[in-house]
Parts: C-alpha cells; sequence; structure tokens
C-alpha cells in the first residue's frame, strides 16, 4: 500500500478500532465482575462528553504538551503503518510519553507529580524491551523497515518466543492495565486519586483518552509484526492476548514501582536479551 | 580554495595563534585588555577554524613536513620541561604516586628520544582531513564562544567567591594555551608531537581545576593528573614498541593506520587506553565527576566539549585497526559499561553539574563503544554523536553555570518552576536537554545509528552493545525528563527576572542554542560532504548510510517540534484557571494549604533519585570493577601479542 | 441526547454523613445495580466529574472543602444530595457544627431523600439530574453560565 495512504488510513480507522476494543474491554471487565457493563461505544461517548466540558487547568500549559502528546501519538503510529524504519518510531513513542510526562508535571499537583514520576518509571521499564523487539525483528527480517516486516511470509514468532514473551508482559504496562498500572488506572478511587492525569479535564482529558487509544492501536500493531504475512493467525492471537490482559486485570492489584520496573527488566534481561543474543549466535 | 601550502600556514597559524593571546593575556593585566584580547582572539579563532574546516572539505587528506629540523629537539625539551613541572608540583604537595609515574614516563620518554635519534624519520609533521577539520571547527567555534562566555562569567564568579584568589589573568592564559594544544592534537600526524600536546592538555586541565584552590580542588585537580599521566604513561610504550619493531616510518598517525591490524594492534591498543583514560572512562571516570569543582566554562570546555573529546578522537582514528579485533571489542565493551553504568549513576544525582558529568561520561562510552566496533556505519555514529554531543554539552554546562549565578544553587531541585523566573534561559536548557535524547535531535539520530551500526557487526559482541544501549536509553529518558519536568513544575509564578545575566553570557547561549538546532537541519550536509568523503577513504567502499526517507522523516519530526511552540499561545488562552487538587483542601496561597489543625503547610514536591537501586556509590565500585577487568584484559593481550 | 447523558462522572464525597448513604451509593456500583451500565464512573477526581454526590450535613470543619471540590469542577455540573442529612441536615439538623443541608453552601440541582437513600432512589437521582445537566450545557452554550 502505498505508505501515505496507509498512514491516513491509520488516523481514521485506528480510533474506530481501538474505541471498540476498549468499548469490549469494559465489558469484558464488567462481565467478569458479574455485571453488565457499559454500551460498547462508551469510550467514544465519554471522548465526545469531554469535548463539550468548560476546559479548567492550572496552567494554560497543560494543554499544550498533552496536544504535543497526541500529536506524536498519532504521527508514531501514522509512522508505523506507512512502513518507517522501527526504531524512529519507537523513539517518537518515546518523545510523546516525555510529553504527556510534562504535562503531568506543569501542574505542581502533588498527585500528578507522583503520577509522572512514575510513568517516568514505567517508561524507563519498558523501554528496553520495545528496542530489543525491534532488533529482534530486524534479525528476523533482515530490515528494520516496518514495510518489509509486514511482509515476512514465515512466523517471526517462531524464532523469537522469547521476544514475544517479554513484549506481552510489558503490554501490561502500555496498556495501563493492573498489576502494572503505576501512574494512573483506568479503575477509580485511589491514592493517587487518577495520578499523572489528575489535573487534566475537558477537551484535555479527551486527547488523552484518545491518545490512548491510538497507542492501543500501535502495540498491537506490535504484535502483528510477530506474525507477518498471517494476519488470521494474528488476529486470533490478538484476541488471546487482549483476553489475558483483560484477566491479570481483573485478578492482581498493583504492585510496587521497585517490583514492576526490576521485574520488567528482568524479564527483557532473560526472555528478551536471551532471545536476540542467540539468534546472533546462530 | 587555498593552495595547500597556504591550509599548512593555517595549521600552523592555529597552533601557535592562541600560544600568543595566551601569552599576551598572561602579561598585560588589565580587564578591559583582557576583554578585547579574549573577543579577538575567539573571533580569529573561529574564523580560522571554519577555513580549517572548508579546507578539509577535499576527497584526499593534505600532508605538510615543517621544515625546521630544531622542532623535534625543542618538543622533547617541552616534554621535559611539563615532567619537571609536574614532578615539581606533586612533590611538594606530597602527591608521589603522581610524582613517581611522571618519573616513569620521563624514562620512557629518554628512551623513545634516544631510539628517534639514532633512527631519524623522516614523515610529515601535520595533516589536516575531515576529522581533523571537524575537530578543529568544534574547538575553535566552540572553544571560542565559550572563552567570550567567560568573560562575564568570572567577573561574578570572584564577585561571589571573594575568598578565593584572582587569578584571571592566568585562567585565560590558560584556557588558550588549552585550545593551541587542542589544536595540536587534532593536525599532528607525528605521534611524538601528538604526544607533546596531548600532555599539554593534561597539564591545562590539571591547572584548570584547582584554580579555586580549595582543599577539594586540589585533590581532584591531582587525581585527575594521576588518572591522565597513568593512561598516557601507555603512549610512550607504544612508541617504543613501534620503534623497536617496525623503525620510525610508522610513528606517524597515517602511516600505522595505514598498515594495518597485524602491525599497528598493539600499539593503538596502548595509545587506546590513554583514550579511555583520557575520556574518563570507567575505571578511570572518577577524575571527570572530581573535575566539576572548576568553574563551569572549564567543565564546559575541557570536560565535555573538547579535551575529553581528544580521548575519543584517538580512539577514532585507530577505529579501522580496531575493526574485527577482540581489543577493540574489549575497548567496546569498556565503553558501553560506561555508557549503562554513568547513565544510570545520573539518575540518583541532583547536583546539576554532577548529572551533567556522568551524562558526559556516558555519552562518551556511547562514542568509544562505536570506535571500539570500528566499521564504518559504527564510526559514522561516533563523529556525528561527537559533533552533536560537544555543542548540546557545552550550551547545558553553560546555562547551569548562568542559572547557578542567578538562584545561587547547582540543585535542580532548586530549579523547580525556573520557567517563570528565566523563561529565555529555561527555554535554553530544555533545548540543551531536548539535544541530549529526544527525538529528533542530534544525539538520537546517533543513537539509533549506532543501533543500526551495532546490530550487524561483530556477532555476538554487537548484540551484547544493543542491549546495553536498549537499558542504557530508557535510564537516559528518566533523568533527563525529571529534570524537564522541574524546570516547568510550577508552583507560584516567580517574578520575572533575568536582567541580572550578563549580555554576553546570554548572547553566547543563544549562538549555541541556534548551533544545536542549526545541526540538526544541517547533519546531512556534514554528513554528505565531510564524515562520508572521510569513511571512503579510510574504508574504500562506503554504503549509503543513512538512506533518504529517514532523513525526511527526521525533518519532518523537527518540524513538527518546531511549530508546536507556536500553538502554545492558543492553548494557554482557553483555559480558565483552577487551583490544583489537595483532596478539596483549599489552596491559601498559590502553593500553601492549610493542613490539619489549621496550620498552613508550604506543597514540596521533589523528584524520584530512586538511590537505593542507582545509588552512586555502589554502581561505581561495580563498574570500575568490570572497567579494571577488561583493561587488565586489553594489557595481557597486548604483553601475550607483544610476545608472539 | 447528547454525550453528556451518556457518560455522567460522578464524584462523591462523605460531607459528615453517619456512612449509612454512603454504603448506599456505592452499592449502586455493584453488580446488582451496576450503575456502569448508564456510562456512570466514579472518578473520585472533581476536575474529570460531572456530578457532585454529596451525603450529609456538611460540618463547619468540611464547609470549605465542599466548596472547593464544587469549585473545581468543571462546567456544566450539577450536585445531588443523598440523604435526608444532605437535604435538610436531618437528624443532626440541631447539632452546634452542622451547617444544616449541603444546600446552605454550594447550590443543590437534585434532593434524594430517605434515611438512608436506596440505591434506586439514588440511581433515579442521578438520571434526573442528566436532563438538569443537558439543560445548563445549553445555557452554557448560548452564553449564560450554569449556575455556579
Ligand atoms: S440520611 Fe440517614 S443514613 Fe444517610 S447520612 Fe443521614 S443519618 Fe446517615
Amino acid at each position: 500500500m502505498n505508505p501515505f495512504l496507509a498512514a491516513a488510513v491509520f488516523i481514521i480507522l485506528a480510533p474506530v478500532v481501538g474505541i471498540l476494543i476498549t468499548g469490549l474491554d469494559r465489558i469484558l471487565t464488567a462481565r467478569m465482575q458479574g455485571r453488565v457493563g457499559p454500551p460498547v461505544l462508551q469510550p467514544w461517548y465519554d471522548i465526545r462528553k469531554l469535548i463539550q466540558k468548560k476546559q479548567v487547568a492550572v496552567w494554560g500549559a497543560q494543554s499544550f504538551f498533552i496536544f504535543c502528546y497526541l500529536i506524536f501519538i498519532i504521527f508514531t503510529g501514522a509512522l508505523f503503518f506507512a512502513g518507517g524504519d522501527i526504531l524512529l518510531v519507537i523513539f517518537a513513542f518515546t518523545l510523546a510519553h516525555v510529553f504527556l510526562v510534562l504535562g503531568a508535571y506543569v501542574s505542581f499537583s502533588p498527585y500528578a507529580h507522583i503520577g509522572a514520576e512514575r510513568e517516568l518509571i514505567q517508561l524507563m521499564a519498558v523501554e528496553p524491551m520495545i528496542i530489543i523487539a525491534a532488533i529482534g525483528l530486524y534479525q528476523v527480517n533482515d530490515s528494520f523497515l516496518i514495510g518489509e516486516m509486514a511482509d515476512h511470509p514465515g512466523m517471526p514468532i517462531l524464532l523469537l518466543p522469547g521476544v514475544f514473551l517479554g513484549f506481552i508482559y510489558i503490554l501490561t504496562f502500555k496498556l495501563r492495565k493492573s498489576p502494572f498500572d503505576l501512574a494512573t488506572s483506568h479503575h477509580a478511587h485511589q491514592e493517587l486519586v487518577k495520578g499523572s492525569t489528575t489535573e487534566f479535564s475537558g477537551r484535555t482529558l479527551a486527547m488523552v483518552e484518545l491518545a490512548h487509544i491510538y497507542e492501543l492501536v500501535v502495540m498491537l500493531g506490535f504484535i502483528w509484526l510477530f506474525f507477518g504475512a498471517n494476519l488470521i493467525l494474528c488476529a486470533l492471537a490478538i484476541v488471546v492476548i487482549m483476553f489475558l490482559e483483560i484477566l491479570v486485570d481483573n485478578c492482581t492489584s498493583r504492585v510496587r514501582w521497585q517490583d514492576a520496573m526490576i521485574s520488567a527488566w528482568f524479564v527483557t534481561l532473560v526472555a528478551g536479551a536471551g532471545n536476540i543474543f542467540a539468534l546472533s549466535i546462530m | 580554495m587555498l593552495s595547500n601550502v597556504r591550509y599548512m600556514e593555517l595549521l600552523i597559524f592555529l597552533i601557535l595563534f592562541p600560544l600568543l593571546i595566551a601569552g599576551l593575556i598572561t602579561l598585560i593585566h588589565g580587564e578591559n585588555f583582557r576583554r578585547g584580547a579574549v573577543i579577538c582572539g575567539a573571533v580569529l579563532v573561529g574564523i580560522a577554524s571554519l577555513f580549517a574546516l572548508m579546507g578539509s572539505v577535499t576527497s584526499h587528506p593534505i600532508f605538510y613536513s615543517v621544515p625546521v629540523g630544531i622542532i623535534g629537539i625543542l618538543i622533547f625539551i617541552g616534554d621535559i620541561a611539563i615532567s619537571g613541572y609536574i614532578i615539581f608540583v606533586s612533590t611538594k604537595a606530597r602527591q608521589y604516586l603522581v610524582t613517581a609515574i611522571t618519573i616513569i614516563q620521563l624514562i620512557l620518554l629518554c628512551a623513545v628520544e634516544y631510539l628517534a635519534l639514532s633512527d631519524h624519520a623522516t614523515i610529515p609533521e601535520l595533516f589536516l582531513d575531515q576529522l581533523s577539520g571537524i575537530m578543529a571547527a568544534i574547538i575553535g567555534i566552540i572553544g571560542g564562544l565559550i572563552c567570550v562566555y567567560a568573560l562575564g562569567y568570572m567577573r561574578e564568579y570572584h564577585t561571589e567567591h571573594p575568598e578565593r584568589p584572582d587569578k584571571r589573568p592566568q585562567f585565560f592564559g590558560i584556557m588558550f594555551l588549552f585550545l593551541s594544544a587542542m589544536f595540536g592534537v587534532v593536525f599532528s600526524n607525528n605521534l611524538l608531537w601528538l604526544f607533546f600536546f596531548w600532555e599539554i592538555t593534561t597539564l591545562c586541565s590539571y591547572l584548570l581545576i584547582r584554580y579555586p584552590e580549595t582543599d577539594e580542588a586540589i585533590k581532584n585537580a591531582f587525581r585527575a593528573l594521576l588518572f591522565n599521566l597513568v593512561g598516557g604513561a601507555c603512549i610512550p610504550i607504544a612508541f617504543i614498541v613501534i620503534f623497536l619493531s617496525h623503525g620510525s616510518d610508522l610513528i606517524g598517525l597515517h602511516e600505522l593506520v595505514v598498515a594495518g591490524p597485524g602491525i599497528a594492534l598493539i600499539p593503538a591498543g596502548l595509545i587506546g587506553i590513554a583514550g579511555l583514560a583520557k575520556s574518563a572512562q570507567f575505571p578511570f571516570s572518577s577524575w571527570l565527576v572530581g573535575a566539576m569543582v572548576a568553574p563551569t566554562p572549564v567543565s564546559a570546555l575541557l570536560h565535555s566539549s573538547t579535551m575529553v573529546k581528544a580521548g575519543v578522537y584517538i580512539i577514532a582514528r585507530f577505529a579501522p585497526v580496531f575493526e574485527g579485533q577482540l581489543i577493540g571489542i574489549l575497548i567496546a565493551l569498556i565503553g558501553g559499561v560506561t555508557f549503562l553504568a554513568a547513565s544510570a549513576i545520573a539518575i540518583s544525582q541532583s547536583n546539576a553539574k554532577k548529572v551533567l558529568a556522568y551524562s558526559t561520561i556516558a555519552n562518551l562510552g556511547l562514542i568509544v563503544a562505536c570506535c571500539g566496533v570500528g566499521t564504518a556505519e559504527a564510526l559514522w555514529a561516533a563523529i556525528l554523536l561527537i559533533i552533536f554531543h560537544a555543542i548540546a554539552k557545552s550550551l547545558l554546562f553553560l546555562s547551569v553555570g548562568t542559572v547557578e549565578h542567578q538562584i545561587h544553587s547547582r540543585d535542580i531541585e532548586d530549579m523547580t518552576g525556573l520557567v517563570t523566573k528565566m523563561p529565555r534561559i529555561t527555554m535554553i536548557i530544555l533545548i540543551g536537554i531536548a539535544g541530549m535524547f529526544l527525538a529528533p535531535f542530534g544525539m538520537l539520530i546517533s543513537k539509533w545509528a549506532s543501533l543500526h551500526a551495532f546490530v550487524e557487526s561483530v556477532p555476538p559482541f554487537g548484540i551484547l552493545l544493543v542491549i546495553i544501549i536498549a537499558y542504557g536509553s530508557g535510564i537516559t529518558a528518566f533523568f533527563w525528563a525529571k529534570w524537564m519536568g522541574k524546570l516547568i513544575a510550577v508552583g507560584e509564578p516567580q517574578q520575572k527576572d533575568e536582567s541580572h545575566i550578563p549580555k554576553s553570557e546570554k548572547n553566547i547561549l543563544y549562538i549555541l542554542s541556534a548551533l544545536t538546532i542549526g545541526v540538526c537541519f544541517g547533519f546531512p550536509i556534514i554528513s554528505w560532504y565531510l564524515i562520508e568523503p572521510w569513511l571512503q577513504n579510510i574504508y574504500q567502499s562506503v554504503t549509503e548510510l543513512i538512506s533518504l526517507s529517514n532523513i525526511e522523516i527526521m525533518f519532518m519530526m523537527l518540524f513538527l517540534v518546531l511549530i508546536m511552540p507556536f500553538s502554545l499561545a492558543r492553548f494557554s488562552r482557553s483555559a480558565s484557571r483552577v487551583p490544583r487538587y489537595l483532596c478539596g483542601i483549599p489552596e491559601s496561597r498559590s502553593t500553601e494549604f492549610i493542613g490539619s489543625c489549621g496550620i498552613t503547610r508550604e506543597i514540596e514536591l521533589s523528584n524520584y533519585y530512586l538511590d537505593k537501586i542507582f545509588g552512586e556509590e555502589r554502581l561505581s565500585r561495580i563498574s570500575v570493577g568490570i572497567g579494571i577487568f577488561l583493561i587488565v584484559l586489553i594489557l595481557n593481550i597486548i604483553i601475550v601479542g607483544g610476545g608472539l | 441526547m447528547s454525550y453528556l447523558q451518556k457518560s455522567p462522572w460522578i464524584i462523591h464525597y462523605d460531607a459528615s454523613s453517619c456512612n449509612g448513604c454512603d454504603i448506599e451509593v456505592l452499592a449502586c456500583l455493584t453488580p446488582l445495580y451496576d450503575v456502569e451500565r448508564f456510562g456512570i464512573l466514579n472518578t473520585g477526581n472533581p476536575k474529570h466529574a460531572d456530578i457532585f454526590v454529596i451525603t450529609g450535613g456538611v460540618n463547619e470543619i468540611n464547609k470549605e472543602v465542599v466548596k472547593n471540590i464544587y469549585d473545581q469542577m468543571p462546567h456544566p455540573k450539577v450536585v445531588v444530595a443523598v440523604g435526608i442529612c444532605a437535604c435538610s441536615g436531618g437528624v443532626f439538623k440541631e447539632c452546634y457544627n452542622i451547617s444544616g443541608g449541603v444546600a446552605t453552601v454550594i447550590p443543590v440541582d437534585i434532593y434524594v431523600p430517605g434515611c438512608a437513600a436506596r440505591p434506586e432512589s439514588i440511581i433515579d437521582g442521578i438520571v434526573q439530574a442528566l436532563s438538569i445537566l443537558e439543560q445548563k450545557r445549553n445555557s452554557m452554550k448560548t452564553g449564560v453560565e450554569g449556575t455556579a
């Protein structure tokens, strides 16, 4: 596909897919708790509602940083689906998150501040694994271009089982799911209030939500790369993985940041780094 | 285009002219004269170094023999004088370890000279190629800017510390002497010359670190001297090896590299160790952290943008020799370990200068890793790193120096909400920090390139380095981002007050931030006209290192970042202000709230330093251990290799 | 029906209730009543919330807190007073430190009486609050601020 077309398709379709997945996620979560749950389109209603609210902020700069966050998440995704260089995608991704963190810092609010610090810890915890995943995919495909990775006829996952496992582990951080929802959480009412998003409201919060949705699609895109051209298997895997994530989310409680970070690094080292090291010897 | 002879005159001018300025400043006192001389000197040196850069844009290096035979003897005498001086000060300060090493070095040097006398070589002494050109431009332009900045800074420094002796004439004299020596290092082809200039830079660093004359400063100055001398002592040994095994024809840098790994590996390894010490890699790194007691312009010039780069410069020169060799891999591993450990330690630091110092060590580590791997792609990344790091880091050092004089603290915690007090300076620091770790700025481009380079080279060690970078980049993001956060976290807006900052300081900061952004736009040009031709010369065939589409993407990102500030105004208007959420407790003033029992409390927020995990002492102990192990391994290989 | 009505987020505050009403408010979230069916979420953060669900009669100490939370909620917003204490002060009305009903501190839109208020009536109150939310939204659009 033409890269620009692919990027445009991503920008338009990702929210649809993301909202459906998030909506199903909420229903599934409710069912696991013996409830009925909201309509599938609930995330969409939430975002639309937030846009209708009046904008309040501690400092105006907050919304600026969050705007940058959204723009760069979209940019990351567009670059990804346009088939760009995977390392650049990762770096743009990091840049986007730094904007989110800065947005949280600006307000000088205790809850947002702790949220920002923890957001950074999460960033530090997942970054190695994401880069290692990119390198692993390079080793299999012999190219850093996502466009070429996507056409891989075989199944990269067969050569990268460790990398895949490690990636699933850090996916929990990225989806902000328990036990690694350190910075902010989908579940209400806790000691951090809403962590890094505490001081955002109205349109700004809507941008955060939208960015999370784009982010979800990008992360699922990464999973796709492990399956190359086998789209059906890939879809199946995504269903299974999302189900597991939701299950874990519902039956664990948040861990301390030390445990989260060290365990993520450990898994990265053993599963991820071990895997690519073995590949390079072969 | 000038003719070759003209270029050689230019090189000699660059080496001698700063020396002249240094002499004038030291001898003729008086603030106004000094001011004039420093500015003139800086401008002329800057322009001349640009000419040198332009001159290097030819496909082949230009060599030049200095026709005066006596200079060889003069350099030898100079070496002896430096050693003599060091012996003198170190015995006076009872630093006998330093004395001992200097004496050993002197003996080795006499041996070298003895061999050189019996076997007189005819090799060109000076040369100019693209790498020298780039280094010269860094030294000339950034060095010049820092010297001008130092004018205002040192005046404030002495008003702030009246108890410290005011030796500004000597200070500026040494700065210019240092510039001269650095030009010498990058233009020398004759290794004996190079060593002489190398020793002068060590001496300058020592003198400038002890400038405050406090006990701590003197102690740290000797530590810096000691580590650099230990490293430096390896160079004469390398000379002896060269003379004994291959004769004096190989005492030229170019000749040695061309001779190939079979012959050059052992001398290169020895000189590489000197480079590691100079660029503060583990296990030598502690001297650079100690060197932060020096006035900030010194830290900016010597300890981040130029002198420590001499270390990586020399390793980069020998990179083709190291390619695929065990010694090269070990050097790369030292660089990798240093990158990881120093970044991790930076997390636990709240002193801004120490954060900068550790991040400098870390980045030098990355450069060393690239050079040790030694493939064309890795070297490409290394040179870009040298350029970007020199600019962004000196910008950061200088702006921290400026802030320090305004808020009287170098603690990052004290910089909370600096954006309201000094919006411009904060903007500059933010640019500097972004330049250090964020896409699409330079350092990140280089990191990206080095990942590309490592993944294919010397399996499986390349992958080891990749893993190290993967962890390191997460860590780097953590400590830079939290610093950025501190700067922009506004509790109560402070009165905007930037009027006390000297004009010269401000202007220099503007120029450097423009340069930081400028090289990001210009890096493809630098790559096409300077780095790629240079690599072409060394490796003969060079594949296209950075494909066009990636450049496009980078420009797109840069563009995005640059237009963002304009939308800032729009957003700050549209939101109405509501106090921060404190569980419903009202704020009595912007950062105060009424706590239990009606007591008014201040909100205090500080960053995470995670020192249980990233504590300085613990991590440095571990990494110094690893560093020593690797160095000993290198030495063993050299000894065994030499015996064979 | 606008999106405001499809996604009302609440903040629940206990202004010196006996905890009876609080239990009932939380009961609304349980599987039996499951208010998330209507998109209702308990955010615990005024800056995200649309509906302020408040129980208890407001005492002299937390008066400021109630005001502060109300002020930090972005427009449009509604207040639902749950339980007779919140409506009028209830059995505590005569207490030396009770100001007597939420309405003495902030404007209240919906009163849900009962001691304790039953979950059904709380849900009913919130659903009624939605139409007021909608009205406020319309008047906000036409330039008149909600009853702040
Ligand atoms: S209304 Fe009844 S149950 Fe509710 S807070 Fe008052 S006394 Fe308690």
